[in-house]
């Protein structure tokens, strides 16, 4: 086997777990389910942008990869923190009590 | 001597690759067809460390120039290090908004099954 169909074989199966993530964001009962699969998609959106860039032969797309990885983190937990305290910081936070 | 060993190394790459792939699909099913956020959590943690992980690995020993193989690790570490985090964070505000874990509720239940 070559390990350009590998790739190929990777890139198919990335693209089923985004499809199953992408159900699980539609159906999630709570906000949680939700972020979770978002943040399951974003690493997988990562796994692609790299295994993509070496099929084509052209390894530059790491560096969007790692920026990608870096936003996806940044982006998860901002919006658990929007859950939790209805602001982003620029107001004070709503339960104080739980804070 | 060195053929061979090029044809090792692209072997354990291509099924790192497949392990790989089979690792990020099992992972997003257990996202589907899991119970509740903290059942499905171990379906999303699958696809970070195994799914990933091993993708990660098989590209590793593609890499064609040392600074590609470094780009790849430094993905493979920040993966490591946020992954966890992230998911530490959704469990903790989940608990926190009061959800409970589905074992738990059934737990509780069961001593009232006992007494009826």
């Amino acid at each position: 086997m070559e390990p350009q169909t590998a790739l190929i074989v990777t890139l198919a199966a990335l693209a089923i777990g985004v499809f199953f993530a992408f159900i699980r964001a539609t159906l999630g009962p709570t906000a949680f389910d939700r972020v979770l699969a978002v943040n399951t998609i974003g690493t997988i959106a990562v796994l692609v942008i790299s295994v993509h860039g070496f099929w084509a032969g052209r390894p530059e797309f790491l560096d969007i990869a790692l920026l990608y990885a870096l936003i996806n983190f940044i982006g998860t937990i901002a919006v658990l923190k929007f859950f939790r305290f209805g602001t982003l910081g620029d107001h004070p936070p709503r339960h104080k009590e739980d804070a | 001597m060195s053929e061979l060993f090029d044809f090792l190394v692209t072997a354990i790459a291509i099924i790192s690759l497949c392990l790989g792939s089979l690792g990020v699909v099992l992972g997003a099913l257990g996202l589907i067809r899991l119970g509740d956020v903290y059942q499905r959590m171990h379906g999303a943690g699958i696809v970070d460390t195994g799914g990933a992980g091993l993708i990660l690995f098989g590209l590793l020993l593609l890499s064609p120039d040392w600074t590609v193989a470094v780009r790849v690790a430094l993905i493979g570490m920040l993966i490591v290090f946020t992954s966890p985090t992230a998911t530490h964070a959704i469990a903790r505000a989940a608990t926190l908004a009061g959800i409970e874990p589905i074992l738990a509720r059934r737990s509780r239940k069961k001593p009232q099954k006992d007494d009826a």
